[in-house]
């Protein structure tokens, strides 16, 4: 089971905190939005991704678990 | 409750009652700095935008933990008769019932941004930031009640303390006014106009009020205590 | 029933489609017969129309092809009593098909939502129509209140006005807009399906679709697909507009050769530049290829090309095909729903970047910048808006590189203040001319 950062896009306003705390996964575009790594998180950068997402003003970062498929 | 330590006068309280509300003032005005300079995104590579952000999220929490000294103190000092109900609910108290009042009005206020702030998760983030906006309203309402309970506002290093802080917030506010709202001149209008007429009833208030004569008995002290003692 | 007699002949929906107003009630029960599912009894084997619909291969005429019965069944597999949508709500201002269905056939679209309801226990049907659709509406309207007259459907049926707008048809705009919301996409969870209009399991389906399903539901699925390919069965609408003697909505068999389409429709009129297929988050083809496409998604998807929601428009060689790509990438830029900023700020960099390769004021490197953004944005969006415009400009970009060149250096030629081919809404015209 891997977790996964994903960013939703509507709640995003460009703070880019996240970019700051976990470069490592994410960098800015042109206009200052987050560019993810979608590959499931090594799990050393567990730490840090989930202060990323504290980070960000408006929750607009998630972490998500890969569901098993059946 | 009266609990008076022997060996040590209620001055002691009255001065760590005087000291903590300052610092919570200082820590107060260092929040709304922070807090204007995360909405404006500015940053430096040795500041970045957490940083910054998890500072004004940690000088805010500080802030409320020296209030809750203040209070503390406050009530615990026996010179005064000053309630713990009276740090929440305000103008019931004896002790210069309005300007007290106002202290409990911006504690009241900071505790529904800092409480609101420990839950925004669930809250959900217009709920958090609606509520969040009336720390604008708690910083003024703060330094009111500084000048007009403080007991030594006309000492000078007071006196500049709170002037360093108006300045400070007044220049946070209009840096936040000219830059918010890009669409609705009317809004910056009222945010500017509001802090100058603010400043410019401190100017003309001061004087006549806290720093003029007999302060003291026209706030409200109980005449008990105005008797025999000095100026404090 | 004639459609049953033969049933490899069309047309099929638009049989007896009036040359002006609405087919009524009675003629349509007289061509088609009454509603079939309204007993108990026949409804309770639930599975039956569900069934039907799946044996038939029907696929969404919505745009997005997705099977209509795994829809259907996803919603009937969701907790709590669904709700039926219909999709009245045609943003591509390329297509018309739903819109003159609405006016021309509305009992067709409402027995296909009243199945689809009856089907999956729902006890509510929505149609959302455009605001500018007055004829669709008013047709509704009427169409709604006969079929109560004679007894209703057992059902609640309203309409829904949807705002005028590119993105207001998405899936989740509809639903946002029938909660007491903004016609605006909505980012991912949860899904209509489980959790949609009053939070309850909603099924959003294109107009046309329900078109179909009624069909279906009389005739069986081996008469639907007597026509059509493996993958793609039955018949289909399509708009076709440009450089054609005779513009409109015509009803084709799936797969069915461009050519043909074409003599049907009058022949063109003059030489073709280019084709664009799925309207404009579609594909641009060469001209060239017109004698041999065919027109179904499986057929076209050797082209890199689909049908999207019916669409083909002809652009004549006398079109300059850099000035149309520009007007339109910038109206499209417009038509975000600002919710998302790689796409709010992504098409209005192309969009301005194409305007000025079309006016021969872009500097060196233009092209490699509209590229990166292109690749920047894709995907990153909350709705599938931002991806279907850059396919769409990637595509004009590529089909037209020889006039883009030929712009990039010399600017604009003779062609490009002349009467505009590729359609836009009305006040779109107003303020680019302004």
């Amino acid at each position: 089971m891997s977790v996964r950062l994903k960013v939703n896009p509507i709640a995003c306003e460009a703070h880019g905190m996240c970019a700051e705390v976990l470069p490592e996964m994410i960098t800015l575009d042109d206009w200052g939005y987050p560019l993810i790594d979608e590959r499931p998180l090594p799990s050393e950068l567990t730490a840090m991704a989930k202060r990323a997402a504290e980070a960000c003003p408006t929750f607009a970062l998630l972490l998500v678990r890969d569901r098993e498929k059946s | 409750m009266t609990v008076s330590l022997a060996s040590v006068g209620p001055s002691t309280y009255w001065y760590l009652t005087r000291s903590t509300g300052a610092v919570s003032l200082l820590l107060l005005t260092l929040s709304v700095a922070l807090g204007v300079a995360g909405v404006r995104r500015w940053s430096s590579p040795r500041w970045p935008r957490f940083v910054l952000d998890s500072l004004h999220r940690n000088v805010s929490l500080l802030a409320v933990a020296f209030l809750l000294a203040h209070i503390l103190t406050a009530v615990l000092d026996s010179f005064a008769p000053i309630s713990l109900t009276d740090a929440i609910i305000p103008f019931g108290g004896s002790y210069r019932p309005f300007w007290l009042g106002l202290g409990a009005i911006a504690f009241d206020l900071l505790l529904a941004v800092t409480i609101t702030s420990m839950v925004r998760r669930w809250l959900g983030y217009e709920s958090w930031r609606a509520v969040h906006w009336l720390a604008y309203a708690c910083w003024p309402v703060a330094l009111l009640h500084g000048l007009g309970t403080g007991s030594d506002v006309k000492s000078t290093w007071l006196l500049a303390l709170n002037i360093v802080c108006l300045g400070v917030v007044a220049l946070a506010v209009g840096v936040r006014a000219v830059a918010g709202w890009p669409d609705r001149a009317r809004i910056r209008s009222a945010a500017l106009g509001a802090t100058a007429v603010f400043v410019l009833f401190l100017v003309l208030w001061l004087p006549g009020g806290p720093l003029g004569a007999g302060w003291a008995h026209r706030s409200g002290t109980p005449t008990p205590l105005l008797v025999g003692s000095a100026k404090k | 029933m004639s459609l049953q007699a033969d049933p490899a002949s069309l047309p099929r929906l638009l049989s007896g489609m009036p040359v002006d107003g609405a087919m009524g009630l009675e003629e349509h029960w007289a061509i088609h017969g009454e509603t079939p599912f309204a007993k108990r009894r026949e409804r309770r084997g639930t599975g039956a129309l569900i069934d039907l619909v799946e044996r038939a291969g029907l696929l969404g005429r919505g745009g997005g092809a997705f099977p209509a019965a795994t829809k259907m069944h996803a919603v009937a597999g969701a907790r709590g009593r669904p709700i039926v949508l219909a999709n009245v709500a045609e943003g591509e201002p390329a297509s018309d098909k739903d819109r003159v269905l609405m006016e021309g056939l509305p009992h067709l679209v409402l027995d296909g939502g009243v199945l689809a309801a009856r089907a999956l226990g729902a006890d509510e049907l929505i149609l959302c129509i455009d605001e500018s659709g007055e004829a669709a509406l008013e047709s509704a309207t009427r169409a709604i209140y006969e079929r109560e007259r004679a007894g209703g459907d057992a059902l609640k049926v309203s309409v829904q006005i949807v705002p005028a707008g590119y993105v207001s048809g998405q899936e989740s705009a509809l639903v946002n807009l029938c909660n007491g919301g903004q016609a605006l996409p909505a980012f991912a969870s949860p899904m209509p399906f489980e959790c949609g209009v009053r939070r309850r399991p909603t099924l959003i389906n294109n107009a046309e679709t329900l078109a179909h399903l009624a069909l279906i539901a009389r005739y069986g699925p081996e008469w639907f697909r007597a026509l059509g390919t493996q993958a793609h069965p039955g018949s289909t609408m399509l708009t076709l507009s440009g450089a054609i003697t005779h513009p409109g909505v015509y009803e084709i068999e799936q797969g069915a050769p461009l050519a043909s389409l074409i003599e049907a429709a009058g022949g063109m009129t003059g030489q073709i530049r280019a084709m664009l297929l799925g309207g404009y988050a579609g594909t641009w083809l060469e001209g060239g290829s017109i004698s041999t496409l065919e027109l179904s998604n499986d057929r076209l998807a050797a082209h890199e090309a689909s049908l999207g929601a019916g669409v083909v428009v002809l652009l004549s060689r006398e079109a300059c095909p850099v000035a149309e790509t520009a007007r339109v990438a910038s109206w499209l830029a417009a038509q975000s729903s600002g919710q998302c900023g790689p796409c709010v700020h992504g098409l209005q960099a192309i969009a301005g970047a194409i305007a000025q390769l079309a006016a021969g004021t872009a500097s060196a490197g233009t092209g490699q910048r509209i590229e990166r953004w292109t690749s920047m944005v894709t995907g990153r969006g909350a709705c599938a808006h931002p991806d279907g415009v850059l396919s769409f400009l990637t595509s004009a970009v590529n089909v037209f590189a020889e006039e883009f060149a030929d712009h990039a250096r010399h600017g604009p030629c003779d062609a490009c203040s002349r009467a505009k081919e590729l359609p836009l809404p009305a006040l779109a015209e107003m303020a680019t001319a302004a």
